[in-house]
């Protein structure tokens, strides 16, 4: 009964093939598998934005194959509205859980938090595995309910009720398909609570001798802020979604009205609220934007700052406005439901708050601008794509302006307004973090550089070919063309119809752009040049470790940190940074000055 | 000894540990200095007590969840119907204080025992076994209100009330019941001789806390139902 015996259970490098690469205890390996996932998901999100946009731009137009997914939705590869909308949620849901939330959050923070604050793994192997696996279930799940009777749910990946709780009666997909879906969700909430259980005390506990919390890289301070997010955020997403297959299975009635009648037919429930699942979805739904969008802030941040080779101006105030995003973020979900019949005196109340969350946004962006003004910024993939993200989140951040008003808000509700604002800020804008990302740290993931070239015609495909496609949204939005409609049939929608064909060509044309890096991943993966342990000369612990790293992260030792995370634009025998490991002690440019 | 040309300029590297801006970040103690892996895990907190902070957060937002889902759904509808709780349920709330006794009075065993003080009159595992009871005692006595209310007609699809009652009553006996299996695990461990300190304290929190739980829920209940 002593504390020697606390860590000799942790685990030892594994020998089998299935204790390596598939039921691996190894962070390392558990973040690849999540970003593996998330590949996957966001491969068959775009395929599903692509049949959409062209029948949105093409409606009698048959997509060769399409009928071989369903058995209803698609006769003749022409889709139904009914298959239009089963392909949008998925769509949605697709994208916002399995790929913006897992490969930001789950894949590099599990491959580099813990190498990054000075750590040998997570503190909880064992719950790590599961956590991983968990949301693969759940993926599989979601899979799933389209090879059901009628398919997936219709709902939206919002899944509003009454419609998420009356059953079949509701349309293709509504019985089976939402619970599927549901369990689905509920599964990747325990994925992702069982992270924050890991990622939280790996960040806390687990710091090596001399990192303190200020000497955290802006990156690990992202993850840990989005896991204490998502801890808040997915314990309540998880029962809301508990109630709902009880709806289905168990004949409660939590959020279907009552004598609602739907299809000619009276539903058995009685009494339930609709209001409620939107108030216990969005006090997920809009913490759940920013766990997509504040691990790419950390991203970004991290790769300018290596290669603006300076940190940034203030490196106190970029993690205070990401802790000011994550509260604030939970008192605005209510401008999501300005005309939902809530109390108007409580739409003001969330609007309040919802402008002053634009000042942290703010002021991130006005760090990154007057950090980039005047550095001799190294331009590779990395770098780019994070001007990228700058740019995308700003656009779309712009927007968000305007629909933070209730006023403004009841014209551009549910109009395309609101798709291209979201899929700017959020979609395009974490994609970009996830891409860049990718290309700043696959030399220590894999061990082998990516092909720059590839990189940078990949960048100016996809920046270009994003605003062709989102910017068009808002000037639909603007001339009242509403969301969610598989066909344009109204009059004043059809001089807006040469606009959709145009967007259509463009997701064509970028999503294709995106093989590029497929091509370039799995290229680089097996044949790429080797990398150096450090190719970008960067400061931070994950450049001290061998390339790739091995197993316990530091080979046998934990390192000690001596400096601030960012120490660029010194004299130091190595150049002009000096790594947080090292003892030198440097002299810093504008110390002379 | 070789002469070293390029030495870069050193310093004592102490005093650059001290320089993190946050005066000392809780960080890991490093035993020995030169950093051995094994050695060093050896001499670490471990971080269980941080992470059961983490799941007893989780418990409480979920619950937060439930709980408003209750007052949301009592207010705007009409076919709510109050009923009165099964008086068993009072009686396992004594079983679940009891055994947080028990559970402390282990704990307290445990502690001196490791703190190298002789027992004081039976093994701290008897306490355990008895918490491990009454827990069980708890879980069987809300099976035995649920087949009350079942033999009265209500169902969880009667009425919003008894959806509630059998919806918290349930998740919180899961919650128990995984209370239990860390009881289990605990007595297993400290069988082997191979328990932490560290184990025993997280198991307690966790337990207390449904005990805690509980007393909100049948507050909540009483109140609402």
């Amino acid at each position: 009964m002593h504390d020697v015996a606390a860590h000799a259970a942790h685990h030892a490098p594994p020998t089998s093939f299935i204790r390596k690469y598939v039921f691996s205890l190894d962070h390392k390996v558990i973040g690849k598998q999540y970003y593996a996932l998330a590949l996957v998901a966001a491969l068959v999100g775009m395929a599903l934005s692509w049949f959409m946009r062209i029948h949105l731009a093409w409606t009698n137009a048959a997509i060769p194959g399409l009928q071989l997914l369903t058995k209803n939705g698609a006769p003749g590869g022409v889709m139904t509205p009914e298959y239009y909308l089963q392909l949008m949620t998925m769509h949605g849901t697709i994208m916002v859980f399995f790929v913006l939330t897992t490969a930001p959050f789950a894949a590099f923070g599990n491959f580099f938090l813990p190498i990054q604050v000075g750590a040998e793994d997570m503190p909880f192997p064992r719950f790590n595995m599961m956590s991983f696996w968990v949301t693969f279930t759940g993926f599989v799940v979601l899979m799933a309910s389209f090879f059901t009777g009628d398919g997936p749910t219709l709902g939206g990946w919002t899944q509003y009720a009454p419609l998420n709780a009356v059953g079949p009666v509701g349309g293709p997909g509504q019985g089976l398909g939402v619970i599927l879906w549901a369990a689905s969700i509920a599964l990747f909430c325990v994925g992702q609570l069982l992270g924050s259980l890991n990622f939280i005390p790996t960040t806390l506990d687990l710091r090596a001798k001399g990192m303190s919390l200020m000497r955290l890289p802006l990156s690990a301070w992202a993850w840990f802020i989005t896991s204490c997010m998502g801890l808040t955020a997915f314990a309540v997403l998880m029962p809301a979604c508990i109630l709902v297959i009880l709806d289905h299975v168990a004949g409660t009635s939590f959020f279907v009205a009552s004598n609602l009648v739907m299809n000619d037919q009276l539903l058995p429930h009685s009494g339930g609220s609709t209001l409620l699942w939107q108030h216990l979805f969005w006090f997920f739904g809009h913490p759940e934007v920013y766990i997509a969008i504040v691990p790419g802030i950390g991203i970004v941040s991290h790769i300018l700052i290596t290669n603006m080779r300076k940190p940034m101006l203030s490196h106190r105030v970029l993690i205070y406005s990401m802790g000011a995003l994550a509260v604030l973020s939970y008192m605005v979900y209510g401008h999501h439901m300005f005309v939902s019949g809530m109390n108007p005196f409580s739409s003001l109340a969330f609007s309040f708050p919802t402008l002053v969350i634009t000042i942290p946004s703010t002021i991130v962006v006005l760090i990154w601008t007057f950090s980039l003004y005047g550095s001799k910024l190294r331009i590779n993939s990395a770098s780019l794509f994070a001007l990228g993200f700058i740019s995308m989140f700003v656009s779309g951040g712009v927007s968000g302006f305007f629909l933070a008003q209730p006023s403004i808000d009841i014209m551009l509700h549910a109009t395309y307004f609101v798709v291209g604002h979201f899929h700017l800020v959020m979609g395009v804008a974490a994609m970009f973090g996830i891409f860049g990302g990718t290309y700043f740290w696959f030399p220590k993931m894999a061990g082998r550089m990516m092909d720059e070239t590839l990189g940078k015609i990949h960048f100016w495909l996809s920046f270009v070919g994003a605003y062709c496609i989102f910017m068009p949204f808002h000037y639909l939005g603007m001339a009242g063309n509403v969301r969610r409609y598989s066909t344009f049939v109204d009059d004043f929608l059809q001089p807006l119809i040469p606009v959709h064909r145009f967007i259509t060509v463009a997701a064509l044309i970028t999503g294709a752009a995106q093989l590029i890096f497929l091509y370039n991943l799995i290229h680089s993966r097996f044949w790429g040049k080797p990398a150096p342990d450090n190719p970008w000369e960067a400061t931070s612990l994950e450049w001290s470790t061998p390339t790739p790293p091995p197993w316990d992260n530091f080979g046998g030792k934990l390192p000690v940190v001596y400096h601030d995370p960012y120490q660029y634009g010194v004299q130091s025998s190595v150049g002009d940074y000096v790594m947080q490991t090292s003892p030198e002690q440097v002299k810093k440019e504008h110390d002379e000055k | 000894m070789a002469t070293t040309i390029h030495q870069p300029p050193q310093i004592d590297p102490q005093s650059l540990l001290d320089q993190g801006r946050s005066g000392n970040g809780g960080w890991r103690n490093l035993v020995p200095a030169d950093g051995d892996l094994r050695v060093a895990l050896d001499h670490s907190p471990p971080p269980s007590s941080t992470a059961i902070y983490v799941v007893l957060f989780a418990i409480t937002m979920m619950f937060a969840a439930f709980t408003s889902a209750l007052i949301v759904r009592k207010g705007s509808s009409l076919d709510w119907q109050t009923f009165t709780l099964p008086s068993i349920l009072y009686f396992n709330t004594l079983l679940l204080l009891a055994s947080s006794v028990t559970l402390e009075v282990s704990r307290r065993r445990v502690a001196a025992l490791m703190g190298g003080l002789k027992s004081q009159g039976g093994s701290p595992a008897r306490w355990l076994y008895i918490t491990l009871f009454l827990g069980l005692l708890f879980v069987g006595g809300q099976y035995v209100a649920w087949s009350q209310l079942r033999a009265e007609g209500l169902y969880l699809a009667t009425n919003p009330s008894s959806s509630f009652f059998y919806l918290l009553t349930a998740t919180h006996a899961l919650h128990v019941l995984g209370g239990l299996g860390g009881l289990v695990y605990v007595i297993r461990k400290l069988s082997k001789s191979a328990l932490l300190r560290s184990q025993l304290v997280a198991t307690a929190r966790y337990w207390h806390f449904m005990g805690i739980l509980w007393l909100y829920l049948l507050l909540l209940l009483w109140m609402k139902l």
